[in-house]
């Protein structure tokens, strides 16, 4: 967010949440019976529906890579899912890019190699958005791809992290990222690896403090993926 | 260090999830081992054999294997064959010489042997790296598919639709009176001497893949089947006798003559007139 003219005093959480709180948690699995892999990943006001297709055939020709399989992310805000303001629908420089880095974050969890030529699509649709969409895109297509029985290494966690006036917080809310002008650092992070697989930073924060937003990032991360892992296996539990 | 395993019998694992600690352990197929754990590469089902770990997974796309019967559908005609749809990402050629044995004029309309649409039980006989695949039509049971529906099925809940020995679906064909045609893929054939019957085949095979994953299986089955038939249902014992499949049959050609009839004489069998290059012409 661009920089505040006047600094707002933020001393307390707007929705009373404690600084290191994540915003209420709710995730399922199988939620398209017709896609190969699908889930729902809601985290506070922000809710996205991943969906997998594939592997599957790949068109145009040329996008085919003969070593490999490809992975093809499709993110999309729906027209009403912010607040009040309409979304243009169909893609936009954003959204592009907000694809793209979501295949990068998911990438380096997947293995393709069995399926040469071929494309696995995730579409991530957002129908109530406040911030970090990214986030919960990832969190929830990482679910679907694991549902969608594709090799895979581990789950991807996602989800925000702020800095506000020497203040480290967890899980930026939409007033905290755009009526604030908290820092907004949206990470993933592969547990088993222990690697980060996106970090963006929107603001300005200190390279000490950056690092200790980092580590708290992993301890917290480790309370989603608890929450991934249950909904998962939760979709098998049904009928025993 | 100790070896200690941290998934049950028939746990269902997540990717990235431990799934054993110890060098004693072996990771099998959907496992990895990174350092002393053992992870799950992939969802799915644990299965431990003594040291060995194993994974049955649960979902995902079918990759053709060697040797697999299989149900395609033709959905091209080539020069020198059909192409058809596994149900995979990749389609498979059907190539004249394994389609038939008969001799096939070159200007031959190929979809008089296989139509464009039509269903076929075939065998897979080469998977190529770049899994192009190559199958065949020449072996016992495999034939066009007519008169029947076809219920899709995850192919990964195939080997428990089909049951220890085949029993689960030799239960489903005797009690329904329909004959099942199981394709690895996940494609299932099914024809009976009544739609009823039909629809109680398909209800049945779909209540085997919804509730794959759950022990005493076969017995919840036998009730379901009971239920459904109302009649007493036996769950087959021990090995079942080989089901004497229909041997290859040739297919009763569509005549498709051009206007005129009389069909088409330009590509009569052999030449005629007197050979050429006959010894001791010059």
């Amino acid at each position: 967010m661009a920089a505040k003219a006047v600094k707002i005093e933020y001393k307390k959480r707007s929705d009373g949440r404690s600084w290191e709180e994540l915003r209420p948690i709710e995730a399922k699995t199988g939620i398209v019976p017709r896609a190969d892999g699908s889930a729902s990943f809601k985290i506070g006001h922000t809710l996205a529906y991943a969906a997998v297709y594939g592997p599957r055939d790949l068109h145009p020709k040329f996008m085919q890579n003969p070593e490999t399989g490809i992975l093809r992310c499709r993110y999309n805000m729906m027209p009403f899912s912010g607040h009040g303001e309409r979304v243009r629908p169909g893609t936009s420089r954003r959204s592009q890019e907000i694809s793209m880095l979501m295949s990068k974050a998911l990438l380096p969890v997947l293995d393709l190699k069995d399926y040469p030529n071929s494309v696995v699509d995730v579409f991530v649709e957002l129908p109530e958005t406040d911030a970090g969409t990214r986030c919960a895109g990832i969190s929830a297509a990482a679910m679907a791809l694991a549902d969608a029985g594709l090799a895979m290494k581990d789950l991807v966690v996602s989800f925000s992290m702020g800095y506000y006036d020497g203040q480290i917080m967890c899980d930026l809310s939409g007033y905290e990222d755009c009526d604030v002008g908290v820092s907004d650092i949206p990470v993933a992070y592969i547990p088993s690896m222990d690697k980060f697989s996106l970090l963006q930073l929107d603001g300005e924060v200190p390279k000490e403090d950056l690092i200790k937003i980092l580590q708290l990032a992993k301890k917290k991360a480790l309370d989603m993926y608890k929450v991934q892992q249950e909904s998962l296996k939760a979709k098998y539990r049904q009928g025993e | 260090m100790t070896d200690t395993l941290h998934a049950k019998e028939r746990d269902i694992v997540v990717p990235g999830e431990i799934v054993a600690e110890g060098l004693g352990f072996l990771p099998s197929k959907g496992l990895y081992r990174e350092g002393e754990k053992i992870r799950a590469g992939r969802m799915g089902m644990i299965a431990v054999e003594g040291k060995v770990v194993k994974l049955i997974p649960l979902s995902g796309a079918y990759l053709p294997k060697l040797n697999d019967k299989v149900i395609c559908k033709v959905i091209d005609v080539l020069m020198t064959g059909w192409r058809v749809e596994t149900r995979s990402p990749y389609s498979a050629v059907l190539g004249l010489k394994d389609a038939t044995t008969e001799f096939v004029p070159r200007s031959a309309d190929l979809t008089q042997y296989y139509a464009l649409g039509e269903y076929i039980l075939c065998k897979i006989i080469q998977v190529t790296s770049q899994k192009l695949i190559d199958i065949t039509m020449k072996g016992p049971g495999l034939r066009k598919l007519k008169n029947g529906r076809l219920v899709e099925v995850n192919p990964h809940k195939v080997p428990r639709i089909i049951g220890k020995d085949g029993s689960m679906v030799l239960m489903m064909k005797n009690a329904t009176g329909c004959t099942i045609t199981v394709g690895q893929n996940g494609w299932i054939w099914v024809e009976g001497p009544a739609p009823e019957a039909e629809m109680q085949a398909v209800a049945a095979i779909k209540k085997v893949e919804e509730d794959a994953h759950l022990p005493g299986l076969t017995e919840k089955m036998k009730e379901f089947l009971e239920k459904l038939t109302g009649k007493p249902v036996e769950i087959p014992q021990g090995l079942p006798p080989m089901q004497e499949e229909p041997a290859y049959e040739r297919e009763e050609r569509r005549e498709r003559r051009p206007y005129g009839g009389g069909g088409d004489t330009r590509h009569g069998p052999g030449r005629r007139g007197p050979p050429r290059n006959t010894p001791g012409d010059n």
